[in-house]
């Protein structure tokens, strides 16, 4: 790890409020009317400039939402949300869409290489294509020729829409169903960007991808929608990120990721996920209601997610797998931060159905000030599934006495050949521990902070390099001042 | 120059430690013994700051700052350095990564420049080398699954790496073999010089032969009850505490 004391010291420098990220760009800027109606619906695919079975397909999604009821088994509560109080579109009010990066407004890179995003494609050493997500529209993608020399497409959504319709038509939705939960329903109804990966039979991605999600606009809404097509003995390693400005409102954030991997192809999908948690009081922050399922479709296919959840004022995500094929793979590492009043109810879903499936859960929950944590997770092991495999670890760290950490595996097994694993742990971190570490001359926060990565480390050390260390300095951050 | 002057504390109300007199000039290394549970550690934990010790009266001052006044790892930075009894396990943190972050901690509080991961594996591996210890002794957790002695020379590591100016080592000779116990003496021998001072905590006078002490005290019932030069340790061997203190 980076010197602790290094990354505590910048972030010092950097904030008072805790939340570094917590700036607004200002900048024109082009809204829906606020609002959720089928206008909506209609405006957000033309202003897409959307084919007609888009349209047709966003509308469905609208008509089966309306019918549906917000679901309230998650061991969140949070004041009734107006939809009806938002706008489902906000995008940078430039009239040509840019065709590179020279084109984009400066004002919107400035922004990005504020959160040290790498934007420019000299940064090669970084090795990292960027899609920037700024509300509800991709604002630029770098290194995409060099990739489309592999054949391997890396854009907007948006983009993948109008150039490779037949891809998107096929596998949209074809994870996460229209109709599959309340928070995915709504996002098919009116997602307005998101990135598009298509790797073709036999590539290794030469670098690693990512989408840096930005909420800029108020009162606004960010619907992401993410499609991840791996064929058969491709890899890809994809990241994403996000953060938001600092605000007294709370803001929704309901993204749908859909990760398809075809036969021997592997996806890595790991996340630092960084919104605006909301103040010490519990004041604003981001509701983040994320749909994320992956079908390995192929044999031996291969999913892993990461993730490391710091921010929002309310996490409800459940990054799932699929276990179709034979001898395929699940996994699932992560960490989730919640201090002050955040509360993060997440998890995974491992299905397996194919034969000789595996699939291993990761999770370190840590919860400090008065905030809740809850690890809520499904293994579901079909009659078919012969000699599935499945390893549970759950372990939580509390950080002060007026926090709490909750642990709900549900476990369905119809196999009689498979084997379910599952342990749990619930510690604090112990004074004595502390005091080792200041008597050698850490701060208390320092000392934290070490321990805590320490705690983690299973999960933080299959994140990429670059991520790991950002990662590390985000929990330090996260924690400022829980303990004393 | 430690100087510790009618040093009373209490653990939970309980009054631990009874009015503790004691000055270590600035060079010397001075020895403590005393039975069990009379306060060795307890006045090693109040001297380097740790929580939970309600200091009800006297002072402790080294080269003039007021100890008990000054954050654990301010003290730290200040040149104290404690060499736990029973070193503490950090799950999931790297040993190597640990000590670097405490050799920039305490660098940081003393004025100088951090040392990067290449400058610090160096300074570590002369370290280890000179203490016969093994390299793995870095790659592995913070004293997890270590043996007894392994964690006692972990503590002596990082006294070598930390270079501190006022060491207390509490019992840093039990469990560890003849060979380790000279090794660990050789350490502590190798900083003795004019700007070292130590507070040694021992049940065995054999470490005395090692690290020949300027004084030893004898600490019983919260109380320095018996100084003398390095024959009084002999005499306590011989003869046990209750005749010595007598
Ligand atoms: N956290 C605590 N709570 C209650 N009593 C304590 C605590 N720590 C120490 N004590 C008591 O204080 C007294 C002194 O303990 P201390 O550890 O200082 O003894 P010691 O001289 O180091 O003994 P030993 O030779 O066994 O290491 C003992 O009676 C012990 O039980
Ligand atoms: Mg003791």
């Amino acid at each position: 790890m980076a010197a602790v004391a290094e990354t505590l010291e910048t972030v010092q420098a950097a904030n008072d409020g805790g939340y570094k990220w917590g700036f607004e760009t200002d900048i024109a800027m082009e809204f829906a009317p606020k609002g959720l109606s089928e206008d909506i619906v209609r405006f957000i695919s033309a202003k897409k400039n959307e084919p007609d079975w888009l349209l047709e397909w966003r509308l469905k999604a609208y008509a089966h939402w309306l019918k549906m009821e917000e679901p309230e088994w998650a061991a969140v509560s949070y004041p009734k949300i107006d939809y009806q109080d938002a706008y489902y579109y906000a995008a940078p009010s430039n009239k040509v869409v840019p065709k590179s990066l020279d084109e984009v407004d400066p004002e919107l890179l400035r922004t990005y290489e504020k959160l040290g995003i790498p934007v420019q494609e000299q940064q090669r050493l970084q090795g990292i294509a960027v899609d920037m997500v700024f509300d509800s529209v991709s604002v630029a993608t770098t290194f995409k020729d060099r990739l489309a020399k592999e054949g391997i497409i890396f854009c907007s959504i948006s983009e993948a829409v109008q150039e490779h319709p037949e891809l998107v038509r096929q596998y949209l939705g074809s994870v996460v169903p229209q109709g599959d939960n309340y928070f995915a329903c709504l996002n098919s109804a009116v997602f307005t960007d998101g990135s598009f990966v298509y790797i073709p039979k036999g590539v290794r991605c030469p670098m690693e991808l990512s989408t840096y999600f930005r909420i800029n606009a108020k009162s606004t809404g960010q619907f992401e929608r993410t499609l991840i097509i791996a064929e058969a003995g491709s890899y890809v390693s994809y990241l994403e990120g996000c953060t938001a400005p600092m605000r007294d409102e709370n803001q929704m954030h309901a993204a749908v990721v859909e990760l398809v991997a075809m036969d021997d192809a592997s996806i890595k999908y790991s996340t630092v996920q960084n919104w605006y948690p909301g103040d010490s009081e519990g004041k604003g922050g981001i509701y983040n209601f994320v749909t994320k399922r992956g079908a390995c479709r192929g044999a031996r296919s291969k999913i892993s997610w990461t993730q490391v959840e710091t921010g929002s004022a309310i996490t409800w995500k459940y990054p799932s797998c699929m276990l179709l094929g034979d001898d395929s793979v699940g996994e699932f590492y992560s960490v989730a931060v919640t201090n002050n009043h955040q509360q993060a109810d997440t998890g995974t879903k491992m299905w397996h159905v194919g034969r000789n499936t595996r699939s291993t859960i990761v999770s370190k929950g840590i919860s400090a000030g008065q905030a809740q944590n809850t690890y809520r997770g499904l293994v579901k092991i079909s009659p078919k599934a012969v000699g599935a495999r499945n390893f549970t670890q759950c372990d939580s760290l509390l950080i002060g006495d007026k926090c709490g950490a909750h642990t709900v595996p549900y476990i369905e097994n119809r196999c009689a050949t498979a084997k379910v694993e599952h342990e749990a742990t619930t510690s604090r971190i112990a004074e004595d521990q502390l005091f080792y570490c200041r008597s050698r001359g850490l701060t208390q926060e320092e000392a934290v902070g070490l321990i805590v990565n320490g705690f983690c480390r299973e999960v933080l050390k299959e994140l990429p390099m670059e991520f790991a260390v950002e990662a590390q300095k985000l929990l330090a951050i996260s924690l400022e001042g829980s303990v004393g | 120059m430690l100087k510790i002057e009618g040093l009373t504390a209490e653990i939970d109300g309980k009054p631990i430690l009874k009015g503790i007199d004691l000055e270590i000039p600035t060079g010397e290394i001075h020895a403590i013994m005393g039975p069990n549970g009379s306060g060795k550690s307890t006045l090693s934990y109040v001297l380097s700051g740790r929580e939970g010790y309600e200091i009800t009266g006297g002072s402790a001052t080294y080269n003039g700052l007021d100890l008990l006044a000054m954050e654990p790892e301010e003290r730290a930075g200040s040149g104290v350095f404690l060499a736990f009894q029973y070193p503490v396990e950090l799950p999931g943190v790297g040993n190597a990564n640990f000590l670097r972050t405490a050799v920039n901690a305490v660098r940081k509080h003393k004025g100088e420049p951090e040392i990067d991961a290449m400058q610090f594996l160096k300074l570590a591996r002369t370290k280890i080398k000179a203490l016969q210890m093994s390299d793995d002794m870095l790659k592995r957790n913070v004293n997890v699954g270590f043996s007894g002695g392994e964690k006692k020379r972990n503590e002596v590591l990082q006294m070598a790496l930390l270079e501190p100016t006022l060491a207390i080592l509490d019992e840093t000779d039990s469990g560890l073999d003849i060979d380790a116990l000279k090794i660990v003496a050789d350490g502590v021998n190798a900083m003795r010089g004019a700007n070292f001072s130590s507070l040694v905590i021992t049940h065995y006078q054999r470490l005395l032969d090692y690290i020949v002490p300027d004084r030893v005290h004898v600490l019983m019932g919260g109380r320095i009850v018996k100084s003398g030069g390095p024959e009084l340790a002999l005499a306590l061997e011989a003869e046990g505490y209750a005749k010595v203190a007598a």
